[in-house]
């Protein structure tokens, strides 16, 4: 589907490994490869300590890679010299999941939203000012609440600062660390609209984050799930929830309940037994092997490739990939 | 006809802080049936943690305090029990799970410890008879090698292992009355699936009423037998889990629904939020609570509190759309498929 397209972002064989004690590695990120391109949104699913918010930090900068190379319009992200790297983060921008911890509350909306404004001098004076009204309104705040601090606001509307800061030095790529799960269910509704909204006027690339595969569904083009640091599978998102390849894709899809009593009723679910193994000294092979119900030698001796069955559709199971 | 366990009447809870009092649950009446399952769905701040904490007493005083009405349970007036009486009632005949598994049990005892605790302060028997008890709970929760992880500490546990705990002390005094409050909220959803089929299976096997606390409408669908929806500390709507879903009759309710994508839709509809946020209430609105976010909202909503309203021998309402003098409203989920 975008095979003759460039990618704005490539994330080539990138790992990042966290030092927890002796002989013990975290390997939060091990070995993942995806390109996520122009206009388009990405989304990233999985269960918690799948890794999933540590590739958004290594995209934005946040970490050092342990290994891999992370491509940005064709340049090397980890190899930039500091000037390179302003402009860089200038260009990619991230709204975090928790509205209440990631706004200092000793500064003002207006400072908060303005911090990259001024970092970056790109307005002064009464342009700032203007600058500052503009964003408040595109995510639909008003120019009173300027001068507020954050404890003022509730959590959808802190949320909206958030994204009005990211938006503020006209990114092209945002990163949403699970934006909307802090939020009640009808205020979530209000900021996905809105980061849709955006996504058209700004001509917006987003890479979204998130556990809730409802959600991810219904904002992202494309989606890739998470496991245990590994990239298990790689769809359209229609595609793959129409038809799941990966046994744990699968596992997990089934979990989510369906508000509606009669779908619910009727519904066989897939248990998985026990939890996800700890990131800590990973098993070789799979990383699913421990609870997948379709396990085979194989699994436990080779980590399995992420293989194009067809559109687009990468699965990492040696069930296809014969 | 369906025995009640629980019956709940005008029920008001206030909070009394510096800036005044915030009227947390502003007269709810309810009921639970013996063996059923009650979901109570909100968003937060709406009162339904309030309101279930009420039902065990457990809303700190002050500045919290239980104003009016009346909480029956299995005969015995809730409300007008000494602390001493009710401390008898708490753990024995009702228990409670928690949202948080990470910190709602002791760091500093091991699990057959907790779990013991509440067998002997109920029952009459040694710690030798009280920790086998324990055990078999553990193992009734499905605790793999649950003897030799009875001696563990909650921090050498999973996240679903320790809810799976939480709900082994809940259960360790073989409780009428379950309260789950938002008890998978904080659990990945191959896990919650796993707690949510462990609830079932509970009931299933020792006849508890449950009522369920949470915002998830999937987890609802799953579970409940009849559904309360709240909001700004009342209940708006409540109904059978056909009614609420199929034939939902309050504007928060459509709300709600619609503003969920859901995972088996293969065309994506447009999500449609509820504008605005809930009111403040230090100075709740005295028309209907609703109206300032409600797309029917009419003069009268502002100026006076809709009364319930029967739609079904199960099914009330709180709306003036019910009127017989209000304007026809095309219900957007309105009679779906009701038999």
């Amino acid at each position: 589907m975008n095979s003759g397209k460039k990618p704005l972002l490539e994330v080539k064989n990138l790992k990042k490994y966290f030092n927890v004690g002796p002989r013990q590695t975290l390997k939060a990120i091990d070995d993942i490869s995806f390109n996520i391109y122009k206009g388009e949104t990405f989304g990233l699913v999985g269960e918690s300590g799948c890794g999933k918010s540590t590739t958004g930090r290594v995209i934005t900068k946040l970490y050092e890679p342990t290994a891999g190379s992370i491509y940005y319009d064709g340049k090397d992200i980890t190899e930039l010299d500091r000037k390179e790297a302003q402009n860089y983060t200038k260009k990619v921008q991230m709204i975090f999941q928790d509205p209440y911890a990631s706004l200092n509350p000793r500064m003002t909306v207006a400072d908060i939203i303005a911090e990259g404004i001024d970092i970056h001098k790109l307005y002064r004076g009464s342009d700032r000012q203007a600058r500052i009204y503009e964003l408040l309104s595109m995510v639909g705040l008003n120019e009173e609440h300027a001068n507020r601090f954050p404890h003022e606001f509730s959590g959808g509307q802190r949320q909206r600062i958030g994204i009005a800061r990211a938006l503020a030095i006209e990114p092209e790529f945002i990163v949403c660390d699970e934006p909307i799960s802090a939020l009640d269910v009808s205020i979530q509704a209000q900021v996905v609209n809105l980061l849709e909204e955006l996504q058209e006027s700004l001509g917006l690339t987003y890479l979204f984050i998130a556990h809730d595969l409802s959600m991810v569904k219904h904002i992202s083009d494309r989606v890739a799930v998470m496991y245990l640091g590994a990239i298990v599978e790689l769809a359209p998102s229609k595609e793959l929830y129409k038809n799941a390849l990966h046994p744990y894709t699968q596992a997990l899809m089934s979990a989510i309940p369906i508000p509606d009593p009669e779908v619910e009723a009727s519904r066989k679910r897939i248990f998985l037994s026990g939890d996800v193994p700890s990131p800590i000294n990973p098993p070789e092979g799979c990383k699913f092997q421990g609870r997948c119900q379709h396990v085979m030698p194989i699994c436990r001796e080779k980590t399995p490739e992420l293989v194009d069955q067809g559109d687009g559709h990468f699965v990492s199971c040696y069930l296809y990939n014969k | 006809m369906a025995e009640k366990l629980l019956e709940v009447n005008d029920l008001k809870v206030s909070f009394f802080t510096y800036a005044g009092e915030v009227q947390a649950v502003r007269g709810v009446s309810f009921h639970v049936n013996k063996g059923e399952t009650l979901a109570i769905v909100g968003e937060s701040g709406c009162g339904k943690s309030v309101t279930v904490h009420s039902l065990m007493r457990l809303i700190p005083s002050p500045p919290g305090k239980i104003k009016e009405g009346s909480i029956i349970f299995d005969g015995i007036d809730i409300i007008s029990l000494s602390e001493k009486q009710m401390n008898e009632v708490r753990g024995s005949k009702m228990g409670m799970i928690f949202q948080d598994p990470m910190t709602s049990l002791n760091p500093t005892m091991t699990i057959s410890q907790q779990i013991m605790e509440g067998i002997m302060r109920h029952k009459d028997v040694s710690k030798k008879e009280a920790f086998e008890e324990a055990i078999r709970i553990l193992e009734l929760v499905e605790i793999p090698n649950a003897r030799k992880r009875a001696n563990n500490y909650p921090h050498q546990f999973s996240g679903g292992m320790r809810q799976r705990v939480m709900i082994a002390i809940a259960i360790a005094c073989n409780p009428m009355l379950l309260i789950a409050d938002e008890p998978t909220t904080a659990l990945d959803v191959t896990i919650q699936a796993q707690i949510i089929d462990l609830m079932k299976a509970i009931q299933k096997k020792m006849n508890t009423s449950i009522i369920l606390i949470t915002h998830d409408l999937g987890v609802v669908a799953d579970i409940a037998d009849r559904v309360n929806v709240m909001y700004a500390g009342e209940i708006v709507e409540s109904g059978t889990l056909n009614e609420i879903f199929y034939d939902p009759y309050h504007p928060y309710t459509w709300g709600l629904l619609e503003s969920v994508p859901r995972l088996d839709m293969a065309e994506d509809k447009p999500l449609v939020p509820i504008p605005g946020t809930p009111p403040d209430l230090l100075d709740p609105p005295k028309g209907c609570p609703f109206a300032d976010r409600c797309k029917y909202a009419m003069v009268i909503c502002k100026e006076q509190h809709p009364e319930m309203t029967s739609c079904s021998k199960t099914h009330k309402v709180s709306c003036w759309l019910t009127h017989p003098d209000a304007p026809k409203v095309e219900r957007p989920l309105g009679g779906m498929k009701i038999e």
